[in-house]
């Protein structure tokens, strides 16, 4: 029965306690919803027949309704709705409340990946390890903008919000391997803030934790530059940077917002900049290559014009690697110093 | 128009016309230039504007939806990149919520017909009224022209801290919007103000049409909720230019903060932009059982509730957002007395139909399919507001399906009833009924075919706003684009034989449809000042079709 | 806005107003435009309170800072602009009671009083603003005061020039309104039948006065 209401309404499957928790109300409201809609949809319709127009300017008898019929519709509706909202809030109780011997997980979201560490233990980017049959307590804040945490096969979710601390958490009930969605918009590659919970029966989990902690700090590095588990745009933007450090990039052009014998990369994108003609720009991704290609072209006021072209040395997606890393330094959205917001401590 | 019409025999339906009619021209051809229809007070004149405006924006707004769903139809890139695709999402949102869901009920019938039902020869403040659609339209330039100089890709929410940061032209699209407020409470207070000072001798407050009393909570709702959006609107304005941190965590402000002052406006506007649907239905549904409506004061005072509890339900859209258990427990509660308060509607309008004498038009269809989108989408609006399903569900296609439910669902089928119910009564003339019926039934289809796979796309886990989607979602994205392209059909549809019907239909008589609402106890269409010769009396409610002998006796109660 | 349509065509009958044609007496549009600016003082109010909402949210986050930042205020202007509100809100009541006795001297003495009494506020607030700018007590990223650097302290300025601003765009609006009944006073139009634009006017100028005296306390005070 499950299975088969799980397949009728394309629900994933379910793969935490709550997941099996909040379908059975999800079941519930689902065919009351469906039968009350059957039955008022075959009351007008029956109705429509019955009592269709005879005769043109028909006349009708005037019927209003008792009160015991007025109770009627308030009390029935209340009554489903409010048992709903029990059970609802229960489950919603549920899973607010973490259990005291969960264990924590950091997660941080920023555009457009999430990273994970945990408190005695390795990082890691858009992969989370967690032991199946054990509760897990995820702290989710944001680096940059909102995000929101969503692993359907656990029907949890959570924002994370910059600034703050927001808790959930969950109880894998399967090993396997489950997708994390970002389901609040963070802008341009929103939709590729993809990542992957892989649940461990306990015996692994056990081997896993050992072997990370074997060497934590070297494999902390490697999830870092483990490039295959990073999306796509935030894999581009590490190229760029590596690419960017190859070609020499970071002799003349300084990311910290000092200005050097080039302008400095920090918030370049989408800054207006005064040409040495007087003219002013924005500097967007046409400009960017061109001056990687052409830079005295278009000379931001006040550098010389001592840029070698990297015409031919730079292949078009090592380009655009670097314009995709110049890119996610744009000041306004990547902030370096720490959340100032209240923290949570661990529990226990 | 014609004095020979056979409606004439209507028993209080329309006075006859006396000797003097010649020398009352419609309000349609009462002066013919320009400057008589863009400076005119007349609110009817007001609401045609109003009228054409508003389908124009929805037009807008309907080509940005259509680019949304093509773009889906893969799940990668299909015909736009992810930045246009971005502000595509946003712009049909901020289009059709501000320029076309929030004024078009409103703006275009309800300052027609309110006067009209209230036995009145103009709204309260006709010069505030014209005022108001200028605001509209400033508003909807501004936001237009910042829609073609770059556009914005923040969602219709402006969630701060992106809307702050995000390097597209945030600023005047919102100061749009922010005038569009204006306009929206300048046409509240004006309803408000009618419907107090200038019902005509005979209607009293229970003897108002339901569309009346639906139009007032709208009004209340938008004269109370809209200054404060227009306050959040002004800040994020001023934090995108000079960046004063009272939303940006990284100058201590609070982002959350933002959310719950948006959601306190935009909350109720829900109820701005589906109240009118409830009023025009309860017109609708009457008129076409030709039958009095069935619990008339519960109707009545569910709108007021509605309107009441949806200014304290705002909570509900934060449920995942970190707020606290019990916050959560409260906002679910009130938000299941506004389902409470639906329901008692939906049950008494198909009480409406029983013992009625129905007739089967167009606009009776379009109420046909709202009767079930409002309960579907009610009900998943109820479900929501059981906080444990909200977690699976939020800010996933599920809330897309969900609300569009109710928003094209009721809203936009009341509008299409309404542009039906009283297109003879506006234009004088009489659209086609077998084009209007398959029409709706296009429509009602291709809008189940939308967004049936809508809600499955959100159980699946589909979130929303996606550009880009995991390959198992296709199917029933191609499903959903299928079915819009059908919904679109249907509306070409209705656009090419209700133009036809302007320009060539036939004659309408002055009450084709034999009703007994109060709008219709004058010409069709109504001369300038609405009235020719002494008040109709309103002896009766609206909507009573008793026989004259039977009426003697008291109801039933 | 609503006290135009009470005036239409007035230039001929000085004391007798013409009811706009679609209205069923004087009474009766008397009465709407009242109820217009009732509903129009509760969007107001409204607007006022979501900056209340932001400075409640501030205040408990930040407790510190605002209470120190607020002691930064000059206590002795504020409580001086309050008097001088709420003296000028008399003035603009006594207006009132003179257009009722077709007093129109009275009435155009009283609010001129009224509009001095506006300009000395505003006077005085420019002075307090200029000191802020001096101070560098600035709203988020130009607030740059030594003397106080919890976090949460740029916050409170910018609640302040917020809602003082926004504030003194009211009293401004109020001045040109009550300048413009002035006028009308001054051509003699007021009288017991005819005292609508005067009360609407009035009552305006309450609004303002009684958003200062919310904006008073919360920002000087606690």
């Amino acid at each position: 029965m499950n299975e088969l209401l799980n397949t009728f309404l394309f629900l994933p499957e379910q793969a935490s306690t709550f997941a099996e928790r909040v379908d059975r109300l999800h079941y519930f409201v689902v065919s009351v919803t469906m039968l009350s809609s059957l039955a008022v949809g075959t009351a007008a319709v029956f109705f429509f027949f019955r009592y269709r127009k005879r005769k043109p300017n028909q006349t009708t008898e005037y019927v209003v309704p008792s009160v015991k019929t007025e109770f009627l519709f308030v009390s029935l509706p209340l009554f489903f709705f409010l048992t709903w909202f029990v059970i609802g809030f229960r489950d919603f109780v549920f899973v607010s409340t973490p259990p005291k011997d969960a264990m924590d997980v950091y997660v941080m979201g920023k555009q457009w990946m999430w990273k994970f560490s945990y408190p005695e233990g390795p990082n890691g980017v858009n992969v989370l390890h967690v032991p199946a049959n054990r509760p897990v307590r995820l702290l989710i804040t944001s680096r940059d903008v909102l995000h929101s945490f969503f692993v359907p096969a656990f029907r949890i979710k959570m924002d994370a919000i910059p600034g703050r601390y927001t808790q959930t958490w969950f109880e894998a009930t399967k090993p396997g391997t489950y997708q994390i969605l970002c389901t609040e918009y963070c802008g341009l590659s929103h939709s590729k803030m993809l990542g992957e919970v892989v649940v461990l029966a306990p015996e692994e989990w056990d081997a896993w934790v050992k072997e990370q902690r074997k060497g934590a700090l070297q494999n902390r590095q490697d999830a870092l530059a483990d490039l295959s588990l990073v999306p796509h745009p935030a894999r581009m933007a590490e190229q760029g940077q590596k690419v960017a450090a190859e070609v020499g990039c970071f002799k003349c052009h300084t990311v910290n917002g000092e200005p050097h014998i080039g302008p400095t990369f920090l918030g370049l994108y989408g800054r207006t900049e005064t040409l040495d003609t007087g003219r002013n720009i924005r500097v967007d991704e046409a400009w960017i290559t061109q001056s990687m290609m052409d830079p005295g072209a278009h000379l931001v006021a006040g550098y010389p014009n001592v840029m070698p072209t990297y015409q031919g040395k730079l292949t078009g997606p090592q380009t655009a690697a670097i314009v995709e890393y110049i890119k996610t330094l744009r000041t306004p959205d990547i902030r370096t110093g720490a959340s100032q917001g209240p923290t949570y401590e661990p529990i226990q | 128009m014609s004095p020979s019409s056979s409606i004439a025999a209507e028993p209080g339906a329309v006075p006859a016309p006396d000797e003097h009619h010649e020398h009352h021209p419609s309000y349609l051809v009462d002066g013919t230039t320009v400057k008589s229809w863009l400076l005119t007070l007349d609110h009817k004149r007001i609401g045609v504007m109003y009228l054409i405006w508003v389908l124009l924006f929805f037009l807008i707004g309907g080509i940005y939806a259509l680019i949304v769903r093509l773009e889906l139809l893969t799940p990668g890139p299909t015909i736009i990149d992810a930045m246009t695709y971005n502000r595509a999402f946003t712009m049909h949102g901020v289009v059709m919520i501000f320029l076309f869901m929030i004024p078009a009920i409103p703006g275009a019938f309800g300052n027609f017909m309110l006067p009209l039902m209230l036995g009145a020869k103009d709204v309260a403040f006709p010069r505030l009224n014209l005022l108001s659609l200028y605001l509209l339209l400033t508003g909807a330039f501004i936001a237009i022209w910042g829609m073609i100089n770059g556009g914005m890709d923040t969602g219709w929410t402006f969630y701060t801290p992106y809307s702050t940061h995000t390097t597209t032209t945030v600023a005047p699209i919102l100061f749009g919007a922010f005038i569009i407020g204006f306009s929206s409470i300048a046409t509240g207070l004006n309803f408000i103000v009618t419907t107090h000072t200038m019902r005509a001798p005979g209607i009293t407050w229970f003897k108002m049409p339901l569309f009346v009393w639906a139009m007032y909570a709208t009004a209340c709702i938008q004269v109370l909720a809209t200054p404060v959006l227009g306050l959040v609107l002004l800040l994020v304005v001023g934090e995108h230019l000079f960046h004063f941190g009272i939303f940006d965590p990284a100058q201590g402000g609070d982002p959350v903060l933002f959310q719950h002052l948006f959601w306190f406006y935009s909350h109720p506007a829900v109820y701005i932009m589906v109240l009118p649907a409830f009023g025009v239905m309860s017109e609708v549904v009457a008129a076409f059982s030709r039958k009095n409506i069935f619990g008339y004061r519960a109707v009545a005072f569910s709108s007021l509730g509605i309107a009441f509890v949806g200014f304290f339900a705002w909570g509900h859209h934060m449920f995942v957002s970190g707020q606290s258990t019990f916050n959560a427990g409260v906002f679910a509660v009130l938000t299941m007395l506004v389902g409470v308060f639906t329901a008692i509607k939906v049950f008494n309008w198909v009480g409406t139909v029983y013992k009625g004498a129905v007739d089967f038009k167009t606009p009776f269809a379009y109420f046909c399919g709202f009767l079930y989108f409002t309960v579907f989408g009610g009900m998943t609006g109820v479900a929501f507001a059981t906080a444990s399903l909200d977690v699976p569900w939020h800010d996933t296609y599920f809330v897309v399906a969900h609300f569009h439910f109710i928003m094209v669902g009721a809203t936009i089928m009341a509008f299409m009833a309404a542009l039906h119910y009283w297109f003879p009564k506006m234009f004088g003339k009489m659209y086609h009924e077998g084009w209007g019926l398959v029409s709706a039934a296009l429509i009602i289809l291709g809008f189940n075919a939308t967004f049936i796979p809508q809600f499955l796309l959100g159980n699946a886990g589909m979130p929303r706003r996606y550009y880009e989607y995991p390959e198992r979602f296709q199917t029933l994205n191609v499903a959903s684009t299928a079915g819009a392209s059908l919904l679109a059909f249907g509306f070409l549809i209705s656009a090419i034989y209700l133009t036809y019907a302007l320009v060539y239909g036939r004659r309408a008589a002055s009450n084709p449809w034999r009703s007994r609402g109060y709008e219709w106890m004058t010409e069709s269409p109504p001369p300038t000042h609405n009235f020719v010769g002494p008040q109709p009396t309103y002896s009766e409610e609206p909507h009573f079709y008793v026989e004259p002998q039977k009426a003697e006796v008291p109801d039933a109660v | 806005m609503q006290s135009s349509t009470a005036t239409a065509g007035v230039a001929g009958v000085p004391h007798r107003p013409q009811v706009a044609a679609h209205f069923a007496s004087l009474e009766v549009q008397n009465h709407a435009a009242r109820l217009g600016m009732w509903l129009f003082l509760a969007t107001e109010i409204l607007l006022f309170a979501g900056l209340f909402v932001i400075y409640a949210n501030y205040r408990f986050l930040f407790p510190e800072a605002f209470a120190l930042a607020s002691r930064e205020l000059n206590l002795n202007l504020g409580t001086f602009n309050t008097l001088l509100l709420i003296t000028s809100s008399f003035t603009a009541a006594m207006a009132v009671h003179y257009a009722k006795e077709a007093k129109n001297k009275q009435v155009v003495v009283m609010f001129v009083l009224t509009i001095l009494m506006a300009m000395g506020f505003l006077v005085v607030k420019y002075f307090e603003y200029a000191h802020k700018f001096h101070e560098h007590q600035l709203p988020g990223p130009y607030y740059a005061f030594p003397g106080l650097t919890l976090p949460g302290a740029s916050a409170y300025f910018t609640i302040y020039f917020l809602s003082t601003g926004l504030h003194a765009f009211h009293v401004i609006v109020g001045m040109i309104v009550l300048g413009w009944v002035t006028l009308k006073a001054m051509r003699n139009e007021f009288s017991a039948y005819n005292y609508t634009a005067v009360e609407l006017g009035s009552m305006y100028w309450h609004l303002v006065d009684l958003v200062w005296i919310f904006l008073f306390p919360m920002l000087y005070l606690i």
